[in-house]
């Protein structure tokens, strides 16, 4: 599609924006999978830049490298070339306790990212001891206060809490070590519609509470409109298109794909998918 | 829709616990003819017991119970294992939400179709195949040939779905019961499956049970929805009508959804109120 993608060359807004303060700036990156023959580019020459309390969502299909993205920024992928800077600096391949207290990640399944043999209390107090923190008591608590958790929930394990109970407990280990950018995989797919609403409501609370920039993946349109300012476009490993959120809510996306994922997320309509 | 396809009265599932029963569905009656059925509800509100005890496919120590599921004037009820046996997969089919785990992974998707052919009709060798085939061309897959000698490992989510939809409809049935059928797939190939499934329940007017959790997407698909909550009906209607709802969690509900059209600062939590749980289900037949 070489029109298409002249196309997205010209709606790069950050590209003039330089001088904006970034938070977090990709540039050029690129992640391997496997070795030899077998060797995968998962993501293509992705760059993207999310400003200082912003939120910046990044939607996709399966496959698409969206999530994969997230994990090489928080160093969970090692294979990765490019360069990922917060606040100007660049981050080296392995990470330090100093970038750990800058970025946090909340995972897409709750039954899946806690512990099943800690407690509440376990789980949450580890960060905190392991970067020598003080008022160890004092800070969970608040933590659980802050996710709309009580004082009740310390000493439960994992499988006493509902699923979105578990997804407040990840949210408040991920918000232990005060961090400045939060990455969030796909944070309520595995949640009810009524239970995701809560959470996305809690997201955007912290978020102006403690001033979070956050970076959010996830296939679901509608909670990209609802959460994030700017989208990015994911597919075959290689940003297809980015735009604000006004573009999108007014369906003038520039890429087919991206189209066919709005219309998509609208609800069936036989007409347009019938034929294809 | 004159035609009564389905019509169940009065059925109940309990699983019997050491802090007491549970009653997972509790006394819930509706009816399905020739059209699309949706039956939307959360995690845990008894849609896909429901799904399973049309087909009496509860495990021990389950129990169902039910004044009667006429299937085209005969009570499954009635019916012994081995009658059951020919209805299941026969006239009535189930497609599951995963293709990973409902196909046999150490048998060729076309041998497995096949399978589901022979079981059900006399047919030859041949004429399995030659069917399989066809039938794999009916949703959509290019290469019918290939796919028919892929094992399901070596096929994609919306092709493993696409097999598991040509294996439910080859013999025909006369009502099919879709579990989530697309949740574990993309929107976009989700949509493609849908389409799909909707020609073909047209085409052969057979009637469909659809059963999800996206209210958004059952309420474009179906044309008649039925809403559960904690194992009962709280209300039913008109696909086209259901902006119009008006029990108070129907309605929490269409409010908890984000929407791409209407920005909202803050999305609406649901409150929940226990009288919910004893308002006396919905009676859902036509």
């Amino acid at each position: 599609m070489p029109g298409s993608d002249s196309a997205v060359m010209e709606r790069k807004p950050w590209v003039a924006e330089a001088t904006k303060d970034a938070r977090l700036e990709i540039k050029d990156l690129n992640v391997y999978f496997g070795e030899g023959p077998d060797r995968f580019q998962a993501v293509k020459n992705v760059s993207v830049k999310v400003q200082q309390g912003g939120s910046f969502g990044i939607v996709g299909e399966s496959g698409s490298g969206k999530s994969t993205v997230l994990r090489a920024v928080c160093g969970l992928v090692e294979s990765w070339d490019g360069e990922i800077d917060i606040d100007g600096a660049p981050v080296s391949h392995k990470r330090d306790k100093v970038f750990a207290r800058k970025i946090q990640m909340v995972f897409q399944d709750p039954y899946a990212s806690l512990h099943p043999r800690h407690t509440v209390d376990r789980v949450l107090s580890e960060p905190l001891k392991l970067h020598g923190f003080d008022d160890i008591d004092g800070r969970v608590l608040r933590a659980l206060d802050d996710v709309g958790l009580g004082a009740d929930f310390r000493f439960r394990y994992p499988h006493q809490l509902s699923g979105g109970q578990r997804q407040r407990v990840a949210v408040a280990r991920a918000l232990m070590l005060e961090p400045e950018i939060l990455l969030l995989d796909e944070p309520t797919s595995a949640l009810d519609v009524s239970v995701q609403a809560e959470i996305l409501n809690l997201f955007a609370d912290l978020r102006k509470e403690h001033n979070l920039t956050y970076v959010m993946v996830t296939h679901d349109l509608a909670v990209v409109a609802h959460m994030c300012d700017e989208i990015a476009v994911m597919q075959h490993g290689e940003v297809v298109e980015v735009m604000d959120v006004e573009a999108m809510r007014s369906s003038t996306p520039e890429t087919a794909y991206t189209q066919e994922l709005l219309k998509a997320s609208m609800g069936y309509d036989a007409e347009f998918f019938g034929d294809s | 829709m004159s035609d009564t396809l389905l019509s169940v009265e009065d059925l109940w599932v309990r699983f019997p616990t050491r802090s007491g029963t549970v009653d997972a569905v509790r006394g819930i009656s509706f009816s399905v003819g020739r059209e699309r059925v949706g039956i939307v509800g959360e995690s845990g509100s008894g849609k896909s017991m429901t799904g399973r005890s049309i087909l009496r496919l509860i495990r021990s120590p389950g129990q169902m119970e039910a004044k009667s599921i006429k299937f085209n004037g005969e009570n499954l009820l009635d019916y012994s294992e081995r009658q059951m046996r020919k209805i299941r997969g026969h006239q009535i089919s189930m497609v599951m939400q995963d293709p990973k785990f409902s196909l046999n992974p150490v048998h060729t998707v076309g041998k497995q179709i096949c399978e589901a052919l022979r079981l059900h009709t006399k047919s030859s060798r041949r004429e399995a195949r030659q069917g399989a085939l066809e039938m794999l061309e009916a949703v959509q897959i290019r290469n019918p040939e290939r796919v028919f000698n892929s094992y399901p490992h070596e096929l994609s989510g919306g092709m493993g779905q696409r097999v598991m939809i040509a294996m439910m409809l080859i013999t025909d049935p006369k009502l099919l019961i879709a579990d989530e059928p697309t949740s574990a797939l993309d929107v976009t190939v989700q949509m493609k499956v849908l389409a799909i499934m909707d020609k073909l329940v047209q085409e052969r007017g057979m009637g469909l049970i659809f059963i999800s959790h996206d209210l958004n997407l059952v309420s474009s698909f179906c044309d008649r929805i039925i809403i559960m909550y904690a194992g009962r009906i709280v209300e039913t209607c008109k696909a086209s009508e259901l902006h119009n709802a008006t029990h108070p969690y129907t309605r929490g509900l269409l409010n908890a959804l984000p929407r791409i059209e209407e920005p909202k600062g803050r999305l609406e939590a649901l409150q929940r109120q226990d009288s919910w749980k004893q308002e006396v289900s919905v009676d859902a037949r036509v």
